[in-house]
Parts: C-alpha cells; structure tokens; sequence
C-alpha cells in the first residue's frame, strides 16, 4: 500500500505556506488521494498556476508543469488531449482559477476534458499580498479593497455545473476526510472535474476580516458547512442541487459534499470517435462537410 | 515522392508541418491564417494527431506547451491580435523549453488594423514580444515552396534547440497560389527532440546536452520530471539565486547562438554585375528584403537589368545573419532596406553597416503591398547625387 509519502518530495520541505495556511492540508489529501488510486507517477501530471496554492508542484514527485498565472487548465488540456491516458490535476488559487483563468475554467468544463481541477479557494489573492479575487465576499476587507469590497462573488460549483463540469464538489480544508474522498472521485472521472476546497488564509483574509486566529478561522470552516447532496446530513436528495447559500457573506454557510456527477462523455471520447472515423475514411479524404 | 503542386501559401504551411511530424494543433481561427486550422482539423484526426480549438490564442499557446510534454511536435497559427495575446505564453514555452511552432500570417495592424491585408510589421515583436531576455527564431518564407521547406525546418529547429519558433508569412503568401516543389517526405530531413537516456532516476531536464540543449522525456514515459516557468537548477526545481538566474539566461540565449550552423541561411542573388567588381553602369547597392517584399525586390533588379543590385533575403530573420550580411556591404556603395512597415528591420541594419555606408529604408505600411517602384526610388535616393 502507498502512501501520500510516495508522492511527496520531502527534499523539498520545509512547506513556504504560513502557519494555519490551509494549503498544506489540501497537498496531503492529493497526495493520499493519489495513493489511494495507487497512481503512477509517470503517469501523473500536476499543472499549477502561480500562487501560493500554485507553489504545490514544488512538493510533488510526479511529472509536473508550473505554468503562468491562470493558465493551468489551458496547459492541462494540452496535455489531456494529446495523452488521453494520463491523470491530469490542475493546481490553481481563486485568482488562478475563477478569475484571470475564467475563461479557461468554464470552456475547460464545457469541453469535458478528463482534468481535475483542485481549487483552494481562500477568498483573496495570498501571494500578492491579499487583494481580493473573483470569490471574494461582499462587503469582506482585502488590500484592495479596503473599504470593503462591492462586487458579487463566483460561486465556482455552480459556474463549473452551468458550464458542463461532470463532477463537481465541494468541501473545506477542514474537512480533512470528505476532502480525500471526493479527491478520489474526482480523480476517477473521464469528464471535467472540479473540487473546490475552500481554506483558510489567516496572513490575508482571516487578518483583514478580523477573523480572529488560525485556529478560529479553521473551527469556522467546520461550523459553516453544510452538507448536502449524496452522503451529505442536509440533504437535498440529489447531485446536481446547488441551492444558493442565504446570504454571500464571510460568514454564509458552505455547501458541501459531491454537487453534481453525471455521465456526459468526455472530450476525450468523442474525439477518439473522430479519429478512428478519419483513419478509416483514409489520408486526403475530404469530410463530408467540405 | 517528390511532386510540383499548385498550393496556397497557407496550404503549404499545412502540407510542411505534417511532413515534419506534427501531430497537436492548438487554436483560435482568425484572417489570414485560418486554412491552416481548418486544414489541421481536417487532416490531424486520421493521422492520430490531435486538433483542437481553444477558448483563445493565451489557451491555445498553453495547450502548445502542455502538449510538447506530452511528447507532441505542436504548432499553431495566427495574426497579429492573436500573436500579441500569445506572448505571455510563448515566454512559458522557452522557459520550459518546450519545442513548439508558431506560424503567424502577418495583417496590418495595429490592433485589429487592415484584417485582411499584408504587412510585416510584428517583427519586433517575434523578436522582443515576450517579456524578459529570451532567444527567439523566425523564418521568413518568400515564396510557396517556402512555406513548405521552412515549416519543415521550424519544426526541426523547435526540435533540435528546444524552443518556440516561428515562421513569419504574411497575408499575400498565405493566399498566393503559385507552383511549389514539394519533396519527397522520405527525403526530408526531420529531427526530433534530444531524448533522455540512462536510469530515470538520474534524469535531470535542465542538464545540457553538449549542444546546450537538456534531452526532454515524454509525460507518460519512464523519465518522471518537472518543469517549470519560475527560475529553476537543472532538477526544475525553482532557485532564486543569481547565481543560477546568470547561468539559465545565458544558456537559454547560447543555445541558440552557438547552434547558429543549424538556421537556415540567406539567398543573395546579383544582377547588373552587381557587388565587387560590378561590370553595370552605376554603382552597387545591396537591397536587403524578406518575404513578400524580397519579391518585390527581385522585380526592381529585373526592372534595372544595367544596374548592378544585390539582393540579401534573410531566411532566417531570427537570430539575424549578421556576419553574412556584414561581409556583403563593404562592397556595395549604399545599402536599402524594404520593408512593408514604418522601418523595422532597417534599425538592425544600420546597426550592422556601422556607418561604414549609408542606409536607405523604402517601406510601406498601408496595407498595401511594396512595390519594384518604390524600391528603386529608394535606391535612387540613398545613393545621392544623380542616382546612379
Ligand atoms: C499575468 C500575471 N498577472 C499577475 C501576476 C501576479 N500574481 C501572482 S499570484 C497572484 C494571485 C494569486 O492568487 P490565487 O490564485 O488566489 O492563489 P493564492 O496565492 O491565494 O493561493 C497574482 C495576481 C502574475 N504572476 N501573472
Ligand atoms: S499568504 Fe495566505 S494563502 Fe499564502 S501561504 Fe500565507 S496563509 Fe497561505
């Protein structure tokens, strides 16, 4: 049996995050994930962004690709389409994910390409210093917002359902868990997948939000979820139900558990459906269409 | 088997990438590049290859990335708009070091400019678009049969140096049908990328090979490795001391520069008795032109048969051949320089001659393309006096 161990580069360590950074957790259940699945390490691909999230890659013995800042999944699919074989796991921040790379994330799940994408979403920018992002809360503090911030957060399950992800989730860093197990879910699925792991940054956003300490922050991930959908406590009988929460704020409820999981085929299947269609039709034949 | 074919510029482009073994094409359509996706989307499929069309030309650059280490020969193509918006990506692709190809079918710009109409105004932008100290390589075909043989011998260099090239159109090539000479696929030289060899726990993908160029492993393969766009040792692991940052930037730059033997050379063809020892009335002018506007040039020296002209047409305008030119102008009395913009490459040319002889610019930038006329007024007016 492999552990997470297999996959971490401990020449590596120590971790750069900060105490109570909820990063740290989220690369241990990957890493578990992976040994759960007993992945190989040839076989795997991370891609991350740029971002203290992003910085993963240092800590993982698989192939790897650091890439620019919201550009993972572009990256990840260029991978994808060309090794349909091989597990693919985009790294990326808020700020990577939702909203320099927002375009690459909604046509990523639209496409259904077979990447998982593991977001930590902790509300603002860490890297920079704690500006806010596409999922900052109304009203929440951040060193650009310091008045408190005006505009509508993302909700990045529901955008990566709209958009046509097959799996979705979401859970908290906290969540220790939950989080490895939908890891492993997701890491399974042949279409577009998404966890969404919403984590605490305490140098940022928990200081600018007067969130109290680390360990205040992490206690309020427990508090404030929800679960919801398959295996969840409050349940709305099926995946696929992704109620708005009350209110946005920093202190709304989260939802959490598997949200959507459906069977759409992936990009991956129908474009091997148009390969073999094309080598049967034979060299310079010309499609119908034309 | 070799064969004479009545192709489009763009047709040729298609026709050299997949002889060369390109088998990933990432992209987003637009004027006048756009047969070259249509094509690929309708050829890559039956050869096993891959053809996709991304959210944006950022994407499409990423995927270009993601691809060649996955093990692919990759190319896109674009104009000017797209070719702005694939920079950031391009930096990617040589800190990475990931062979790839781009084909950009020079338009008028700036900014969505004259869409469907020539010029050769992103030049500079091949050569400093992206940000920081990079290499860069750029071919520059003039003729249909180019955009055949030069595609081919992007993909080669990409291979061989591990790095993005491009091969620089423009609209009037892209469209032209004329007769091109394409060889032989078994005749053509290909290359593919330095591979790895010895226990994969050794593997170190920034370790140079003696041409300065690291062998890169396959995603999927036994040679487990990362990579990455941060300043990194040669394990890929990011470093952040000078020491290191020296070390990469200069191999990154060298690689290209000492493999210079590996570039395609400049054609220089005389008319008049041109050059040294010029028998024609009048006296001896070097016009330096690429692509589209070394056509136009061909027609001045065909138009002024008594005069002695010579033309210098770089096929690889990235790195510049600088010693070749160089050696060519103490012999000629002025040097002209066409250019279908306001005057990029004439900076460069100047910076060459070295005051050692005068530079005249004749260039256009409306769109139109540059004609014979105008390359000999400019002819005219940099060799001073009565003109000839
Ligand atoms: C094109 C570009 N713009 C801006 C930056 C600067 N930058 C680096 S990381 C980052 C934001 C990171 O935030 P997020 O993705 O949420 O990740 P976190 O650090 O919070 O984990 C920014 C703006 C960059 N690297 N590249
Ligand atoms: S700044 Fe925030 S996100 Fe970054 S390491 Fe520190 S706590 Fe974590």
């Amino acid at each position: 049996m492999s552990t997470y161990l297999d996959y971490l580069d401990e020449n590596a360590l120590p971790l750069m995050w900060c105490p109570g950074c909820g990063d740290g957790t989220i690369l241990k259940a990957l890493l578990g994930a992976f040994a759960t699945l007993g992945l190989k390490r040839e076989n795997t691909v991370v891609v991350t962004g740029i971002g203290c999230w992003g910085k993963a890659d240092d800590y993982i013995r698989t192939n790897a690709i650091h890439g620019t800042h919201g550009r993972a999944l572009a990256v990840a699919t260029g991978v994808k389409a060309f090794r349909p074989g091989l597990t693919v796991v985009a790294l990326m921040g808020d700020g990577d994910c939702a909203t320099i790379g927002g375009n690459h994330f909604i046509h990523a799940a639209r496409r259904n390409i077979g990447v998982t994408a593991i977001v930590a979403n902790n509300l603002n920018y860490g890297m920079t210093g704690g500006q806010f992002s596409g999922t900052t809360p109304v009203g929440s503090r951040t060193s650009t917002s310091p008045f408190g911030h005006t505009e509508n957060p993302f909700d990045l399950c529901r955008l990566a359902e709209a958009a046509g992800a097959n799996f979705v989730a979401r859970t908290t860093a906290y969540h220790f868990k939950q989080m490895g197990q939908l890891m492993v879910e997701a890491l399974q699925e042949p279409g577009f997948s998404l966890v969404e792991v919403v984590s605490p940054c305490p140098t940022y956003f928990g200081r600018f939000n007067k969130q109290g300490s680390a360990s205040e922050m992490w206690r309020s991930l427990k508090e404030r979820a929800r679960a919801v959908g398959p295996g969840g406590t409050e349940a709305p009988a099926e995946a696929g139900s992704l109620e708005a929460p009350p209110d946005d704020g920093p202190d709304a409820p989260i939802l959490t558990g598997r949200l959507v999981s459906r069977h759409k085929p992936s990009f991956a299947e129908r474009y091997a459906a148009v390969q073999a269609t094309a080598a049967r039709a034979g060299e310079g034949a010309e499609p119908d269409a034309r | 088997m070799a064969r004479t074919a009545f192709l489009q510029g763009n047709e040729a482009v298609l026709e050299g990438a997949l002889a060369a073994g390109a088998r990933f094409y990432a992209g987003y359509p637009i004027t006048p590049s756009s047969e070259i996706a249509e094509l690929a989307s309708w050829r890559l499929p039956g050869l096993g290859g891959v053809f996709i069309q991304m959210e944006d030309e950022i994407a499409s650059m990423a995927a270009l990335v993601g691809a060649a280490m996955a093990g692919a020969k990759a190319f896109t193509a674009t104009s000017g708009p797209g070719f702005s918006l694939m920079q950031e990506n391009i930096g990617l692709a040589v800190m990475v070091e990931a062979p790839c190809v781009v084909i950009n079918v020079m338009r008028s710009g700036p900014s969505t400019g004259l869409a469907t109409k020539p010029a050769q105004a992103d030049i500079m932008q091949a050569r400093w678009g992206t940000h920081g100290d990079h290499p860069a390589v750029a071919l520059v075909p003039s003729s249909v049969s180019e955009c055949f043989s030069l595609t081919v011998a992007a993909f080669n260099l990409a291979e061989r140096l591990r790095t993005p090239v491009f091969v620089l159109s423009d609209e009037i090539l892209g469209h032209m049908r004329e007769r091109a000479d394409i060889p032989d696929t078994e005749a053509l030289e290909i290359w593919d990328r330095p591979r790895p060899a010895g226990d994969p726990a050794d593997y170190r993908p920034y370790r140079p090979g003696p041409d300065g160029v690291p062998p890169l492993g396959t995603f999927g393969g036994p040679y487990v490795f990362h990579v990455t766009s941060s300043m990194h040792d040669e394990r890929g692991v990011s470093a952040n001391d000078a020491k290191t940052a020296a070390a990469s930037v200069a191999r990154l730059v060298g690689k290209v520069s000492r493999n210079a033997q590996w570039l395609p050379r400049p054609e220089v063809v005389r008319s008049g008795g041109g050059g040294e020892g010029g028998t024609g009335a009048g006296r001896p002018v070097l016009i330096v032109a690429f692509g589209s506007s070394a056509r136009a040039a061909r027609q001045t020296m065909l138009d002024h048969p008594d005069h002695p002209l010579t033309l210098f047409r770089p096929r690889t305008l990235w790195p510049f051949p600088e010693a070749e030119l160089s050696a060519l102008v103490d012999g000629h009395a002025a040097v002209v320089v066409a250019e279908m913009n306001t005057g990029q490459l004439v900076g460069e040319i100047e910076r060459i001659t070295a005051g050692r002889r005068a530079v005249g610019l004749a260039w256009r930038s409306d769109g139109e393309i540059i004609t014979p006329e105008e390359i000999w007024a400019a002819v005219r007016r940099t060799l001073g006096g009565d003109g000839r």
